[in-house]
C-alpha cells in the first residue's frame, strides 16, 4: 500500500533528470569544483609539505582525501538544502504530497538520492581526472604503496576497496538525508529552518572532514567529531577508499555509520508521523 | 470536444479487458451507494494567540461545521462558496490530509483520515493554483511516474494516456519541460495527472482558474465527458459561474462553514429568486412602460427593460404590453447566476423570501455594466442559463436566450 520499489526508482530517477537538466549549471558546478579542489590540495600539501605524515596521510593520501571531498561535498549536501520540503510547506504544495498513496519519507529519501547520485558523478568524475593528471592520486588499484599501514593485496582487495567505498558512501547520504530530513520536517512547526539549516551547515563544515582530516585535529575534539553523524559523511568514506581502516576499525567505522543512519531515519519516520497528524488536525 | 472517452473496458486486447473488468463492475455496484456521506462533519482549527507578555491564550476558529450532504455515484455537483468559507477544509476532509473535529465522513465507504492510502488510489484531485507536475521535466515522465505510484497496468496506462493527449491535444508538448508550458496547457497535463488511475471520484479545486475561454471550454467539455462516458463522481469547486451552469445540475453552497442551500441550480435561482428582465423592442422611442407588476429600469431609444419578480409570470405581462405598446420583438433575461449566488452569500441566514423581491434590479440597471454598451452579464455566463430553464413548468413563455436580444419574436 506504500508504494513499490519501482515507483521509488522512478522519483530518484525523475530527481536525478531534474538535477542534471540544466548542462550550463552542471559545468560550471564541475568546473567550480575542480578549480577549487586544485587549490585546496596545493594548499594542504603546503602543510604536508612541513609536516609529513600528518594525521596519518601522506601527500598522494590528502591530495586524494581533497578530492573524494570534493566528490562528495553537494552529494553528501555538507552545505544543507537538497530537500524541498520546506518550501512545499510554506507554499502549501506539501498537501498534494500527503494526498498521494506513497510513503512521504521515502518519497523524499528517493528524491535526494537522485540529486545526490547525479551530483557525485558530476562532482566527482571530472574533478578526479583532472586532478589525476596533475597530481599524485591514491586509488585503490595502487595496492601495496600504502604508506599508512593499510595493504589491501591483489584485485579481490581493490574489488572489496571499491565495493566498501560504495557501500560507506550510500551509508553516508543515508546520515546526511537522514539529518536534513529531520531539519526540513521541522519546518512544519518553525516559520523558517535556516537557523537549523546554518547550524548544519556549520558543524557539517567542520566536523565531516570536508575542511581538514578530522584525524589532525587535537584529542578530544577530534573523538567528539569522529563519533559524530557528520564523520560519517566525509571522512569514514574517504578513508575506506584510502584504506586506512583495516579489520576492527573498519568495522567499527560502517557500523557507526549504519547506526546513525537507523537513528536517524527512525527518528524522521517518528517525526514524519508527529508532522502529518499536526497537519491534519491543525490544516495547511 | 468531438471525441467520446471508451468506457472503462474497451480496450482492443482480451488482457487489457480482463484486467480493468473489476473497475466496471466496481460502477455498478456503486451506483446503488452513495461516493460520499458527510455527517454533522466539523472541524474546528485551534489557535495559540499571544494574550500578554507571557501568557498565550486557546482560540478555537470553526472553520466549518454540521455539514450534512450525500453525493452518489456518478454525480457532479456545483461546490459554491466565497473565499474562507470552507471549501478547501471540506476537500481535504474528504481526501483524508484533515481530521473533522466533528462527525462522521465515508468516501467510496471508507473513513479518509484513516484510510487515506487505500482512498487515494481510488481518488483523483486537482488543484488549479498548484500542480503534481514535475516542474522540469517533460510533461511524459509525470505520467510515468504516476504509473507507478498508482500501480497503472501498462495496457490500461497506455490506453488512458492516448486517450486523454487525444482529448486535450496535448501531444505537441508531451515532450516539453512543465515550467514551459502555458497555463491552459499545464492545467491538461494535470487534469489528465489526476485521471490516469481511473479514480471514482474526483475532485477540481477551481480547475477553470486564470484560463482563457477556449480553454475553459475544453476543460468543460472533458469533464462533461468524464462525467457521462466513466460515471466519474465530480466535485466541483469555483468561483466562475460559467462551469456551473454548464456541468453541474446540483449545486452545494456553503457560508461561514455551513451549508446554505443544497439542490438544483434552477431551485437555487427560484428560492433566491430576485428579478427578471422583460427586454422589449417597440417601433419606436417612446415613454416608460406602464404595466402592472413591473417597474422600467433603463430605456434605450425604442428598447425598454421591465424587471419583475422572478417568480412571476411573465405570459400576462407579455400579453398586456404586446396588446397596448407597438412591440416588434421581446425576450426575457434571467438573473446571472453571480447574483444569484452574491444574493445568497450577502443574505447569510435570512429568510431567502424576505430577499426576494428586494434589490434584484439593480444587477441588470447598469451598475453591473458601468460602460453601458451591454447590458447583459457576458454573453458566455448568459447562454449558460438555457440549459436549467427550459424545464420548469409554471413559467410559460419560453425562455430562450443567447447572444441576441431576438429570442422570442413575434
Amino acid at each position: 500500500m506504500r508504494g513499490s520499489v519501482a515507483t521509488y526508482l522512478t522519483v530518484a530517477r525523475c530527481s536525478a533528470r531534474r538535477y542534471a537538466g540544466y548542462r550550463a549549471a552542471t559545468a560550471a558546478g564541475a568546473f567550480t569544483n575542480t578549480v577549487f579542489g586544485i587549490i585546496r590540495a596545493y594548499v594542504l600539501l603546503q602543510v604536508w609539505h612541513q609536516q609529513p605524515g600528518l594525521g596519518g596521510y601522506d601527500a598522494s593520501g590528502v591530495v586524494t582525501f581533497v578530492f573524494l571531498g570534493q566528490a562528495l561535498i553537494t552529494s553528501m549536501a555538507l552545505f544543507g538544502g537538497g530537500i524541498d520540503l520546506p518550501e512545499r510547506v510554506r507554499s502549501g504544495a506539501v498537501t498534494m504530497d500527503m494526498a498521494r498513496p506513497v510513503s512521504f519519507q521515502t518519497w523524499w529519501l528517493a528524491d535526494d538520492g537522485g540529486r545526490a547520485a547525479v551530483q557525485l558523478i558530476i562532482r566527482g568524475v571530472p574533478p578526479m581526472a583532472v586532478a589525476a593528471l596533475l597530481f599524485d592520486l591514491r586509488l585503490p588499484t595502487s595496492v601495496g604503496t600504502t604508506s599508512t599501514g593499510m595493504a589491501s593485496a591483489g584485485i579481490g582487495g581493490v574489488i572489496g576497496t571499491w565495493g566498501l567505498f560504495a557501500v560507506s558512501v550510500a551509508l553516508g547520504f543515508l546520515v546526511s538525508f537522514g539529518l536534513r530530513y529531520l531539519i526540513a520536517l521541522t519546518s512544519f512547526w518553525l516559520l523558517d529552518q535556516r537557523g537549523l539549516e546554518s547550524a548544519y551547515t556549520l558543524c557539517a563544515v567542520f566536523l565531516s572532514g570536508i575542511s581538514v582530516p578530522l584525524t589532525i585535529m587535537p584529542g578530544a575534539l577530534r573523538g567528539l567529531a569522529e563519533a559524530l553523524p557528520f564523520a560519517a559523511m566525509m571522512q569514514i568514506p574517504a578513508d575506506v577508499f584510502l584504506g586506512n581502516r583495516t579489520g576492527a576499525s573498519l568495522f567499527a567505522a560502517i557500523a557507526l555509520q549504519a547506526g546513525w543512519a537507523a537513528v536517524l531515519l527512525a527518528s524522521g519516520r517518528a517525526l514524519t508521523a508527529r508532522a502529518t497528524r499536526k497537519l491534519v488536525i491543525q490544516g495547511g | 470536444m468531438t471525441t467520446a472517452f471508451p468506457p472503462p473496458a474497451s480496450t482492443p486486447d482480451g488482457q487489457a479487458g480482463a484486467a480493468v473488468q473489476p473497475a466496471n463492475a466496481r460502477l455498478v455496484v456503486e451506483n446503488a451507494e452513495p461516493a460520499i456521506e458527510m455527517d454533522g462533519v466539523g472541524k474546528t482549527f485551534v489557535l495559540r494567540r499571544r494574550a500578554g507578555r507571557l501568557r498565550r491564550e486557546r482560540v478555537d476558529v470553526p472553520a466549518v461545521a454540521d455539514l450534512t450532504f450525500r453525493i452518489n455515484a456518478g454525480e457532479m455537483v456545483g461546490y459554491l462558496g466565497p473565499n474562507g468559507a470552507g471549501k478547501s477544509t471540506t476537500i481535504k476532509m474528504l481526501i483524508g490530509i484533515l481530521v473533522p473535529s466533528a462527525g462522521r465522513i465515508r468516501v467510496c465507504g471508507l473513513d479518509p483520515s484513516r484510510q487515506r492510502m487505500e482512498l487515494a488510489r481510488r481518488l483523483g484531485v486537482v488543484f488549479g493554483q498548484r500542480t503534481t507536475l514535475w516542474w522540469d521535466l517533460p510533461l511524459r515522465d509525470s505520467f510515468d511516474l504516476l504509473r507507478h505510484i498508482y500501480r497503472i497496468p501498462p495496457d490500461r496506462f497506455r490506453e488512458n494516456l492516448d486517450h486523454f493527449v487525444d482529448l486535450l491535444q496535448m501531444a505537441p508538448f508531451l515532450e516539453t519541460p512543465v515550467r514551459q508550458l502555458s497555463l491552459g496547457q499545464r492545467m491538461r497535463g494535470d487534469l489528465t495527472a489526476a485521471l490516469l488511475h481511473d479514480p471514482e471520484i474526483v475532485y477540481l479545486d477551481e480547475p477553470t482558474i486564470g484560463l482563457d475561454v477556449v480553454s475553459k471550454a475544453a476543460v468543460r467539455g472533458f469533464l462533461a465527458e468524464l462525467n457521462r462516458a466513466r460515471g466519474t463522481t465530480i466535485v466541483l469547486t469555483t468561483h466562475d459561474m460559467t462551469d456551473i451552469e454548464q456541468l453541474c445540475p446540483r449545486v452545494l453552497v456553503i457560508d461561514h462553514g455551513r451549508l446554505g442551500f443544497d439542490g438544483e441550480l434552477r431551485d437555487l435561482r427560484a428560492q433566491i429568486g430576485g428579478e427578471r428582465i422583460l427586454v422589449v423592442d417597440l417601433t419606436e422611442p417612446h415613454p416608460p412602460i406602464d404595466v402592472a407588476g413591473t417597474r422600467v429600469v433603463r430605456v434605450d431609444g425604442p428598447r425598454q427593460w421591465l424587471a419583475f419578480p422572478a417568480g412571476a409570470s411573465a405570459a400576462p405581462l407579455v400579453a398586456t404590453v404586446a396588446d397596448r405598446y407597438p412591440l416588434i420583438d421581446l425576450s426575457i433575461r434571467e438573473p446571472a447566476i453571480e447574483d444569484v449566488i452574491a444574493r445568497l452569500y450577502t443574505s447569510g441566514t435570512e429568510d431567502p423570501s424576505d430577499t426576494r423581491n428586494s434589490s434584484g434590479a439593480e444587477d441588470f440597471s447598469g451598475t453591473k455594466n458601468p460602460s453601458g454598451t451591454e447590458d447583459v452579464p457576458g454573453t458566455e455566463d448568459f447562454s449558460g442559463a438555457e440549459d436549467f430553464s427550459g424545464t420548469d413548468g409554471n413559467r410559460p413563455v419560453p425562455r430562450q436566450s443567447g447572444t441576441s436580444d431576438t429570442a422570442a419574436s413575434l
